[in-house]
């Protein structure tokens, strides 16, 4: 499988020179190229997973397509979104792929058109809530976990749920005062989907936020950074993490405790769109329905983007969840509502109240 | 063409109503299906166009004044509402009083001339494929801000087009049920309707060749017409065999007698030896042959009459014309040149409905009688009275004696007169033919010596013809 691999690391003036991307245009974090130097086809994919975590996946594709190289370009959300929207209005789309945490980011570039339709047997075996106007698809079920530190967290205090959380928070001199962290959803798409939806799904998050404001909980931008911190203990807990970058985190380092919070668990499912005019469209399909074809559904689960924390329900070992706390975020125009202007303006308003500037 | 035309009508009456069926149905189904798929785009499109006026109200209603400002968050039910239509993209704009974008698509303009505050409904396109939207105002009176918000919802068309498609495929399946059961209804019902038919025509097939006896008229309406007419065809087939065997008979009863006479006088004449004697009988040999002639006559146009009554069609005819071809036929001259005959004929036309050969013989029968019996001078004419038509013989005799008048139209009444050298026919003969066409033979005796035979029938008035 390394055989193969051909890999190479190339920085974001590499990729301005070589693609012609606008000179505005924001820029990736990160550029990898896998697959034959030579081959003669290209596929660009453009997505907000680390790199680390996709190679895998990316690497069991081009296994079944030797003709193909494959560039890989890692993006933060909102990035990725402004400057997707911005090729999709000037009909001049770079990407072939594009994957995106921020779903609601998808919905919206899928509601403008942004997109191409592609229908086939995998594509039509994705449940109703995962698929939307066959433009846009959920390949991956990576559950918002709460983690802890092992060490300095008494197994006694480990929040199991929302309720246990605002519990630790109340008293007045709690020991975890300014040490809870959160995305700050303002530069993270994911973070603000997250708070977004919480907002939507329990009047939890109302009481969450205040007992955040007074205990000056700690926002931060990306979820390894809040891992690392909740490992070295500089915080103790963090809310409403990405499952699949904990977990990894946890395979290397068991300083960290997961939870699936009881009261309710959000499962995101990452969202994948093939924007319309795309270049290699054909190619772009097949990764697609590798992805949801059982090959590429093992490769994700062994990359956890198909998170083992979901099934531990059938293996009845640990903490299980019912089925009702999961809550997926579906693909639906109604996640449009995250992305309004005016909405993210009064919703990121507030949040600003919560956590004054640094 | 023609020769296509000429087999449909040789086609089974089966496969007429079917082929009326097929094409009803066909036409039928192309309108329903026309008028279905109408139907079922303005249930879709009134459908949709509700959720979208929902949406647009949730919207507006959730627009508040804050600190001066209008403020928005968009609630997400209104969307939900919106994803009922799961695969359809949705626009929306939030305007403010001048006409600016509070949040939502610049892209979507506002139709032109929107100044009312109801809700407005429009047809336009969203990134590129036809949308539908509609316009919702909202006005505010606040202390620190108050102007108009109009709230624009849009989507696009895919779930209505949908549900329209959908609506008339199962208006069709009913279509199609619906017409499969009206096939087989009218299989039965044609079934059900030869049913009669098939039993007149075994009734037929089962018959005595000599009975015709009318046949029971207690079927269907539509085809008691045809038996009536079935049975008015056999009751003419029955009185013609009637009067044949009547002639038959007649003409052997009264030739027997004279020809029997014949013969006795011819034994006579054979064994007569007196020269005088024998020059005497051959004179009543003559005699008697000219009255059998005659009879024969008379017997073979009564059979004539007797024929054409039943089986010519009737005709408009005017008596006048009667009258002159009688005339000029010119019998009166040869039989009796001593007696004039004055036709007298009406100014206007007299139409019956008979037979003009009939009526001829008719009323030579009745000349010649005149001529015989009575007196001159002798008239012959028409006239009309009342809607009666008549034409008549006028002598100035006084006419038969009333026993043989009373003894009138029974068939051997000429059997006394028979034996003298004329035949009792001639006013059997116009009795048969007044009743044949639905008039009357009217003997009168007019004061004391005037003798009027007459034919009389309903007169056809000339504008009715």
């Amino acid at each position: 499988m390394k055989g193969i691999l051909c890999k190479s690391i190339a920085f974001g003036l590499w990729m301005l020179a070589t693609f012609s991307v606008p000179a505005m245009a924001a820029e990736p974090e990160l550029v990898e190229q896998y697959g034959a130097a030579a081959a003669e086809q290209t596929l660009i994919v453009r997505s907000t997973a680390d790199i680390s975590v996709f190679a895998p996946v990316v690497e069991a594709f081009l296994e079944t397509r030797s003709d193909l190289t494959l560039i890989y370009e890692q993006w933060g959300s909102n990035d990725l979104y402004t400057q997707s929207r911005a090729e999709c209005r000037e009909g001049e789309p770079v990407a072939d792929v594009v994957i995106s945490s921020g779903v609601h980011q998808m919905v919206k570039l899928v509601n403008e058109a942004c997109a191409q339709s592609h229908v086939s047997r995998e594509t039509e075996q994705l449940p109703a809530a995962l698929r939307w106007r066959d433009e846009l698809w959920g390949i991956s079920r990576e559950p918002a976990v709460v983690i802890y530190n092992q060490d300095l967290v008494p197994p006694a205090e480990v929040p199991k749920s929302r309720f246990d959380l605002l519990d630790l928070l109340r008293p007045a001199n709690t020991p975890y005062a300014g040490r809870v962290a959160t995305y700050d959803i303002e530069r993270s798409g994911l973070g603000y989907l997250f708070a977004f939806v919480d907002a939507q799904e329990a009047s939890t998050f109302g009481a969450l936020q205040e007992a955040f404001v007074r205990t000056q909980a700690v926002r931060s931008c990306c979820s390894s950074d809040i891992i690392r911190s909740v490992a070295d203990g500089r915080y103790l807990i963090a809310y409403n993490v990405l499952g699949s970058y904990a977990q990894g985190y946890q395979q290397q380092d068991d300083r960290i405790g997961i939870v699936l919070p009881t009261d309710y668990t959000l499962v995101l499912s990452r969202a994948l769109m093939i924007p319309k005019g795309a270049d290699n469209g054909a190619a772009a399909t097949d990764f697609l329905d590798f992805l949801l074809s059982p090959e590429g559904r093992r490769v994700l689960r062994q990359a956890l983007l198909i998170s083992p924390l979901l099934e531990t329900e059938e293996g009845a070992e640990g903490e299980t969840l019912s089925s009702t706390a999961l809550r997926p975020i579906g693909l639906s125009p109604a996640l449009m509502v995250a992305r309004d202007q005016l909405t993210r303006e009064t919703f990121l308003k507030r949040w600003r109240v919560t956590f004054p500037g640094p | 063409m023609t020769s296509l035309l000429s087999r449909f009508g040789a086609t089974s009456l089966t496969a007429r109503v079917a082929l009326g069926v097929t094409f009803l149905l066909t036409f039928g189904g192309i309108i329903v299906s026309i008028a279905a798929f109408a139907y079922g785009r303005e249930a879709a499109r009134s459908a949709y166009d509700r959720l979208l006026v929902g949406a647009a109200n949730d919207i507006a209603s959730a627009i508040t004044v804050v600190d001066g400002n209008p403020v928005l968050e968009l609630p997400h039910s209104a969307f939900e509402l919106l994803a009922l239509a799961p695969d359809d993209r949705i626009g929306y704009r939030i305007v403010g009083p001048n006409g600016q974008t509070l949040t939502g698509y610049d892209e979507i303009a506002l139709p032109a001339g929107l100044t009312g505050y109801n809700d407005v409904f429009f047809d336009g396109a969203f990134f590129g494929e036809a949308a539908r939207y509609v316009v919702v105002s909202r006005r505010f009176a606040e202390r620190t801000w108050s102007g108009t918000i109009r709230v624009v919802v849009g989507q696009t068309l895919k779930a209505r087009n949908a549900m329209a498609v959908d609506i008339t495929r199962k208006a069709l399946y009913v279509l199609a049920a619906s017409g499969l059961a009206m096939m087989l209804l009218a299989v039965l019902v044609v079934r059900a309707v030869f049913n009669p038919l098939k039993r007149i025509a075994g009734g037929l097939a089962e018959r005595d060749p000599h009975d015709l006896t009318p046949l029971d008229t207690d079927v269907p309406r539509e085809t008691a017409m045809m038996i009536q007419a079935l049975n008015a065809f056999m009751g003419r087939l029955d009185r013609q065999m009637d009067s044949m065997r009547h002639l038959i008979s007649d003409t052997a009863h009264q030739l027997r007698t004279p020809v029997a006479a014949l013969r006795a006088q011819a034994d006579l004449f054979s064994d007569e030896q007196d020269p005088e004697r024998k020059d005497r009988i051959v004179e009543r040999i003559q005699t008697r042959s000219a009255s059998l002639g005659r009879l024969l006559d008379q017997m073979l146009s009564q059979a004539l009459v007797i024929h054409r009554g039943d089986s010519v069609r009737r005709e408009r005819i005017d008596l006048r014309d009667v009258v002159l071809d009688v005339f000029e036929e010119g019998d009166h001259a040869v039989l009796r040149p001593d007696i004039s005959v004055v036709p007298q004929l009406a100014d206007q036309p007299v139409h019956v409905l008979a037979d003009t050969t009939s009526l001829q013989e008719a009323v030579k029968n009745l000349l010649s009688n005149a001529l015989k019996y009575g007196r001159a001078p002798v008239r012959i004419g028409t006239t009309t009275e009342n809607g009666v038509a008549s034409i008549w013989v006028e002598d100035d005799g006084g006419g038969p004696d009333p026993e043989i008048l009373s003894a009138l139209g029974t068939r051997f009444n000429q059997s006394g007169l028979s034996r003298q050298n004329s035949s009792g026919l001639g006013l059997a003969i116009a009795h048969a033919v007044a009743r044949s066409f639905e008039g009357q033979l009217v003997l009168e005796t007019h004061g004391d010596r005037t003798f009027r035979a007459a034919l009389c029938f309903p007169e056809i008035k000339a504008e009715a013809a």
